[in-house]
């Protein structure tokens, strides 16, 4: 590709990409992409080895061509993980991850029925801890960087988050069982605590929610 | 130019009887209800998973009822409203600085320039305190203070701090929580998910909404499904404009669907413009970054006195810290000294426009201007200054690759340090499908709540409010309503697809989309759309006059006949085809387009969004015509899209509040 002004993002990149191709008559190839500010989770794409690319902390869309140099030649790959199944091109179906959510991750609560939201009072440092872990967007970077394509990080940020408020606690045992039950039997594999996934979150969240969760998961266990 | 078709057709909007803060406890107390035993007879479905959509499919799902719920996104935890920031308001008065149900309202309806219906805004008011309790209950971190309580910060528009927050991500928290929810009624089975599907019509059956016609994006096909009642909660119409805040995902198909089977469209006209977002840096760019407007505080906006050195910096001779402190025109604090910089964002907006309509723009393209933090920095020092806004510099230098925060020239023992630059963009959208009390549109069976509806914010809405609405309907109101209507469908039995009505339906879609692929012209989606948003920008944008909205009528009418004749997709319908759904929400975004133009060119008065420069103060103000213009514009549907819609006005009453007049000096 020519002229690519070094503002652009590389999804706008990606965006040129496909103009060119349409102006040629050719079809356009089909990536992830919606928010286009970090947060939405959706764009997904391995870009030179590195999922999301390589700047750190920072989505795909992110990323600003100004990062590369005239001349690199870039390898762009979808996620690469058996419980994500590639759908076209550099879109892959992460339906897995609604699954794994959708197994405990929640607190069972049902309108109307919440009492004074200053009734309980929560530390400070619990509640940031919370917010750190609950920052997690979803995207599936920490499985796609993942010799084992494990998705314990995304998995503990959830059981994290719960574990450390007041409002998780009744559910904390089943939750983490069945959560964890559910990546198994998704075909997500194991945790060898390489450490990949955290380095390529691009959010950062911390490898000690693996730790919280296991401890979690044993404690859940020893009282079955 | 046409007329506009006026009906006097009366327009019953259900306002319950009583004083305005007992409407929403009579509703209840007198509303007809669905025993447990008879909501599973009840399908209901739910378009769209934001923070209505989900909280809405969640709740009913609780209650009871069976649940459809769609979404385009791969995730319903991707749904647009994860990308609010800054916070949500409630009447908690935590601080104990004076807050109540009854001044939440007072601001919210002030703020929208007392273009709301007052009804609707008691009752959201009512229920922001019920939000925050569920949403604590459900495990959403809000930021709290060292005694464990909840914290809150202030906002536009308020003298009092009730906006809680979870750092700068209050929507992603909020939109997990109803996400979290919403999966455990999946797992329960009460809600059935359908991830990646479009909503192309809504079935309408004997008059009352039944179901929908939704595409797979995945296998392309159409798929039908049926209801006893069918709830919209798809956002706003901000794409039209092509740049704006919004996701490249948002369009207003949906609604575009239920305004062409005949459900009115409310107040399009009403557009926020967000100051301080990152300018455009060419024409290749896809969308606009938000800049939190809280840098108004300590940056001072400018752009150069002489136009020699505005062409050297768009010719990119000469930066702006070249331009010594003498030679900068601080415009805002010119025009507005009693506010500077902090006056509201309609009108930081439209001076930031003025100035680079008359050729002082700062960037390549003149469509910019400074954000200078030199004077807070030589104040404070830099260590001040990152603290505050350190976060903002960061994101603002990943962008832009320029760090604001850097020291770059000294001019006569003066330190300038490099300025942003901003712009105004495209935010939020007031209007949408007119809803009455029940948030029921004018189609019986057929609701719309969240953004997508027109309810809560008059021509403005506040910092903080968008969150609140959006769960007030779906937590709150919707699952109550509904039910008044539902109650007594309880003898229809489950609803086939198998019917003339879904038979034509899903003809008449099928071939919408057989259309837009035989057209095998020569231009790409995206390049037709650019066209549109410069035309609505250019000329449906933050300053409107007669003139300009009757250009912009002749152009869209040019534009939507470029579309139907040299439109190119590549690709079949098999599959997925990104650029065949593309084009789908394009053509919606022509008709939307026309109809904010429409609609701006009937309201002969400035309100919120909506700026008509010949309606202004001579301080530049916009100025409302309460006389004849205090009604909700509804827009009605005329068979096709070539044609005029026809406008019904709902007449406003306001019991609880009289209408006052804004300006910079009493407002803000």
């Amino acid at each position: 590709m020519h002229d690519i002004p070094t503002d652009t993002s590389f999804l706008e990149m990606m965006d040129i990409l496909n103009e060119m191709l349409i102006e040629k008559g050719e079809e356009p190839v089909t990536f992830d992409h919606d928010c286009r500010e970090g947060i939405c989770g959706m764009c997904s794409l391995y870009v030179n080895g590195h999922p999301h690319g390589p700047a750190t902390g920072a989505t795909t869309c992110q990323l600003y061509m100004r990062r590369f140099k005239d001349g690199d030649t870039i390898t762009v790959e979808p996620w690469r993980s058996a419980a994500f199944p590639v759908i076209k091109d550099l879109m892959v179906n992460r339906n897995a991850f609604d699954q794994i959510q959708q197994a405990g991750g929640y607190v069972s609560f049902q309108t109307g029925g919440a009492q004074d939201a200053n009734a309980i009072p929560i530390s400070k440092e619990a509640a940031d801890e919370a917010m750190d872990s609950a920052t997690c967007i979803g995207c599936g970077a920490c499985v796609a960087a993942c010799k084992n394509g494990s998705a314990m990080l995304f998995l503990s940020a959830k059981v994290s988050q719960f574990a450390l408020l007041p409002q998780g606690k009744a559910e904390a045992k089943r939750r983490v069982k069945a959560m964890l039950a559910k990546m198994d039997e998704l075909g997500f594999g194991n945790c060898t605590n390489t450490g990949a996934c955290a380095a390529e979150c691009p959010k950062n969240i911390k490898l000690s929610n693996i730790a919280r969760l296991n401890r979690e998961f044993l404690c859940a266990k020893c009282s079955d | 130019m046409e007329e506009t078709k006026i009906n006097a057709q009366p327009i019953d909007s259900k306002i319950p009887e009583g004083p305005i803060a007992e409407k929403w406890t009579n509703y209840k107390a007198h509303q007809k209800l669905v025993n447990p035993a008879n909501k599973r007879k009840l399908d209901i479905i739910v378009v769209g998973t934001g923070l209505a959509g989900a909280s809405a499919a969640a709740t009913l799902g609780e209650m009871g009822f069976n649940v459809l719920n769609f979404c385009i996104q791969d995730s319903p935890r991707r749904a647009h409203s994860i990308a609010a920031q800054g916070g949500i308001n409630a009447a908690k008065n935590y601080q104990n600085d004076g807050d109540s149900v009854y001044r939440l309202f007072y601001d919210t309806v002030k703020g929208g320039d007392y273009r709301a219906r007052e009804a609707n805004v008691y009752r959201l008011a009512e229920v922001s305190n019920n939000i925050i309790d569920q949403c604590v209950a459900q495990g959403v971190p809000f930021a709290r203070e060292y005694g464990g309580l909840l914290a809150n910060r202030s906002f536009g528009g308020a003298q009092v701090s009730r906006t809680f927050y979870a750092k700068g991500q209050t929507g992603q928290q909020l939109l997990l929580g109803a996400y979290s929810s919403l999966n455990r009624m999946i797992h329960a089975g009460k809600v059935k998910s359908y991830n990646r599907y479009e909503m192309h019509d809504v079935v309408i059956i004997d008059g009352r909404a039944r179901g929908i016609i939704a595409k797979n994006l995945v296998t392309g096909k159409l798929e039908r499904f049926a209801a006893h009642a069918v709830v919209i909660a798809t956002g706003g119409y901000g794409n039209t404009y092509f740049l704006s805040t919004n996701a490249m995902g948002c369009n207003c198909s949906a609604a575009m669907a239920c305004y062409r089977h005949g459900a009115y469209f409310a107040n399009p006209a009403y557009v926020q413009i967000h100051p301080t977002c990152i300018p455009v840096h060419g024409d290749k760019q896809s969308k606009l970054t938000l800049m939190s407007e809280s840098l108004r505080n300590d940056g001072r906006i400018w752009v150069p006195k002489n136009i020699e050195d505005a062409k050297k910096l768009q010719a990119g001779q000469i930066k702006g810290s070249d331009i010594p402190e003498e030679e900068r025109d601080y415009y805002l604090e010119r025009r507005y000294p009693a506010f500077g910089n902090l006056v509201p964002r309609d009108v930081a907006s439209r001076a930031a426009k003025e100035r680079c309509d008359k050729g002082y723009g700062v960037n390549n393209t003149g469509k910019a201007v400074f954000l200078d933090f030199s004077e807070a920095i030589n104040r404070l020092g830099i260590d001040v200054i990152r603290q505050r806004y350190g976060n903002l510099f960061d994101m603002y230098e990943e962008i832009t690759d320029v760090n604001p925060g850097e020291l770059a020239n000294e001019i006569n023992g003066v330190k300038y340090y490099n300025p942003m630059m901003i712009y105004p963009a495209i935010h939020y959208t007031m209007g949408g499908i007119w809803v009455d009390y029940e948030l029921q549109t004018s189609i019986k069976g057929l609701f719309a709540i969240g953004e997508c509806n027109f309810s809560d914010h008059g021509a403005n809405r506040l910092g903080a409010s968008a969150l609140m609405q959006g769960l007030a309907d779906g937590y709150f109101v919707l699952p109550y309503t509904i039910q008044n209507y539902l109650s007594d469908q309880i003898t229809v039995p489950h609803f086939s697809t198998d019917s003339p009505e879904f038979d034509a339906a899903e003809k008449k879609v099928q071939k919408n989309l057989d259309d837009l692929m035989a057209i095998q012209g020569k231009r790409s989606v995206d390049s037709i759309h650019k066209e549109l948003g410069n035309v609505m920008w250019d000329y449906v944008g933050m300053a409107r006059t007669k003139e300009s909205l009757e250009t912009a009528l002749k152009k869209l009418k040019e534009l939507r006949k470029e579309f139907e004749t040299n439109l190119f997709i590549p690709g079949t319908q098999e599959g997925m085809n990104v650029e065949l759904d593309k084009a789908f929400r394009l053509r919606d975004f022509i008709t939307m387009g026309e109809l904010i133009a429409y609609d701006a060119l009937n309201r002969h008065e400035s309100c919120g969004g909506h700026f008509r420069e010949e309606h202004q103060t001579e301080e530049g103000e916009a100025k409302r015509d309460d006389e004849n213009f205090f009604y909700v514009a509804c827009w009605k549907y005329n068979g096709n899209d070539e044609t005029a819609p026809t406008l019904i006005k709902e007449p406003l009453h306001y019991e609880g509040l009289a209408s006052e007049g804004r300006s910079c000096h009493g407002w803000l």
